[in-house]
């Protein structure tokens, strides 16, 4: 478990993180690069994953049920149409 | 046990950030995806030693639903669609995130108060960019064509947005939270997410997608709290902010602020102020003309716009452009940045027909070449290169920064009719000296003009 603090330093260093990495990146990257920022957060799989996996009720099994789908649509969709971008762009010099 | 576990998100976290950094540069962009993916898969295999888990074949199950029908739908859908599938996506992962909050909230068992608040917090967050991303996707699909705008709008979100604030703040203090109430929160931070995104343009929607974007990475990062999980912490936060610069600078690109585009319907404001009525007339050229005009011409800049790729053109285009390279002619690439329906759209586009990102320039980098281009060709383009942003005071689309076509020496408009750019405002272009249109279908006109040019 993480806890108070520890947990406050990460959020803080991992925003900054997120700024930096992304700052200074030319205008044709940026619908990739959402999609792909769309695809790190899919890892709301794992999440539902473990809600579901401590699912009681039948209730919270269907909502957690609910969650996995939608978390792996993200992850999966995510992935495929970044992927997809990204293998278009080449250079005329034929390198990559 | 444990600690492999710890250890394997450690892994993924720093997969995660290293992917994305290597997607801000188009010569690594492609391994980035595929380290990203990688922590992933290593993350989600993982997940299945967690302590103290069941319902292992619904997790499967619930796993190969919702994983193969992305898998599908991401595999068909067209690249002029991507917009829209990004935000199905995005909705989905906010959802995820409030299925969680949910489960958590009905279990009832939170170690401390904090993570009952957070767990609150990221259900809101989540709820309102899962509904929001649906109806954006609704949008941008065409299966909603207007912007839905009745009086007192704003009061009314206001109302809906102030219930699920008060029905959450209950849920923090309860320490064991009712179903119904948990219930009504969900209902009304779905429908805020609802209302909040009908009045906003489909001009707009990539913003406010990017946006959902940041929102549904932080509600991630608050259920990662929660659920005691770094992975999902780290990814999620570094999201969020990744999230929230690049909606400002898409913001930017379009010169709007970001209020603007969310408390503001697009077009119902920009009216029709002091138009000059008439600014002389357009003149016509034909393909043959046009075709001698590029090809014996030192240097040719593309403006391709949206319209272009509607009309699947872009493949001809680049056609047209090796034609021209063979000829001697130097070709650039003009891209202006919200051509398309989000900034970097058209790149994509046009890399999809297989135009090297090399020859693509961005709009800082090609406005002072203008004026040494014999011929400007302009596609589908057309809000875009209105000189009257540079000009008129007056003009709803004044001070948006536009390609300064019009500085070329002679321009070729390929159009399909007389009409009006998406914000309504007459283009000046149109009617300058040195302006030809060529009227027609984008895919036609291309191939017309390369059958000409084989012909000199």
């Amino acid at each position: 478990m993480i806890e108070g603090f520890t947990a406050l330093y990460i959020f803080m260093l991992a925003g900054f993180t997120g700024y930096e990495v992304i700052s200074r990146v030319p205008v044709i990257l940026h619908t990739p690069l959402m999609s792909g920022s769309n695809f790190v957060h899919g890892i709301v799989l794992v999440g539902a994953m473990v809600a579901l996996g401590q699912a009681d009720t039948t209730l919270e099994r269907v909502i957690g049920f609910i969650g996995v789908i939608l978390g792996a649509g993200n992850a999966v969709g995510g992935y495929v149409v970044t992927e997809r971008m990204l293998e278009m762009f080449k250079s005329s010099k034929g390198a990559r | 046990m444990d600690s492999l576990i710890q250890l394997s998100y450690f892994v993924a976290a720093a997969l995660f950030i290293l992917g994305l950094k290597r997607m801000s540069s188009p010569v690594t962009a492609r391994g980035g995806i595929v380290w990203a993916g990688a922590g992933m898969v290593v993350a989600t295999l993982i997940t299945f030693l967690w302590p103290q888990m069941h319902n292992f074949g619904l997790m499967t199950a619930a796993i190969a639903i919702g994983g193969g029908l992305a898998w599908y739908s991401g595999k068909k859908v067209a690249m002029t669609d991507m917009p829209q599938m990004i935000a199905i996506y995005n909705g989905m992962g906010g959802g995820a995130a409030a299925a969680i909050a949910a489960v958590e909230l009905l279990g009832g068992e939170f170690h401390s108060r904090t993570f009952q608040v957070l767990a609150v917090v990221g259900a809101l967050i989540g709820s309102v960019a899962f509904s929001g991303s649906m109806v954006a996707f609704a949008k941008l699909q065409g299966l909603m064509k207007k912007s839905f705008v009745f009086p007192g709008q704003q009061i009314f979100n206001l109302l809906i947005f102030g219930g699920a604030l008060v029905i959450g703040f209950l849920l923090m203090g309860a320490d064991h939270p009712g179903s119904s109430g948990i219930l009504v929160f969900f209902g009304l931070a779905l429908l805020f997410g609802v209302l909040m995104t009908l009045p906003i343009g489909g001009a707009d929607m990539p913003v406010v997608i990017s946006l959902y974007n940041a929102l549904t990475g932080l509600a991630v990062a608050f259920e990662g709290f929660v659920l005691g999980n770094a992975a999902m912490i780290i990814a999620g936060t570094v999201v969020g902010s990744a999230g929230t610069l690049l909606t400002q600078l898409m913001a930017k690109a379009m010169n709007r602020s970001l209020s603007n585009v969310l408390f503001s319907g697009f077009g119902s404001a920009a009216g029709t102020s002091a138009e000059a009525g008439s600014q002389g007339v357009m003149k016509e050229i034909d393909a043959t003309d046009a075709a001698v005009m590029m090809a014996y011409a030192d240097k040719v800049i593309i403006v391709p716009g949206y319209g272009m790729a509607v009309a699947q053109a872009q493949h001809k285009v680049w056609e047209l452009a090796q034609l021209l390279e063979e000829r001697g002619v130097s070709v650039k690439f003009a891209i202006h940045p919200v051509a398309g329906r989000m900034p970097g759209h058209m790149n994509v586009l046009l890399a999809e027909a297989g135009v090297p990102y090399d020859k693509i320039y961005d709009l800082e980098e090609i406005n002072n070449e203008f004026p040494q281009a014999d011929v400007a060709l302009v596609i589908g383009a057309n809000d875009v290169v209105n000189p009257v942003a540079r000009s008129n005071p007056d003009s709803p689309i004044y001070g948006m920064p536009i390609l300064d076509v019009d500085k070329a020496k002679n321009v070729i408009c390929v159009k399909r009719g007389k009409g009006k750019g998406f914000s309504g405002v007459e283009n000046e272009l149109f009617f300058r000296d040195n302006t030809r249109m060529l009227y027609g279908d984008g895919q036609e006109v291309a191939s017309k003009l390369i059958n000409e040019i084989k012909q000199l």
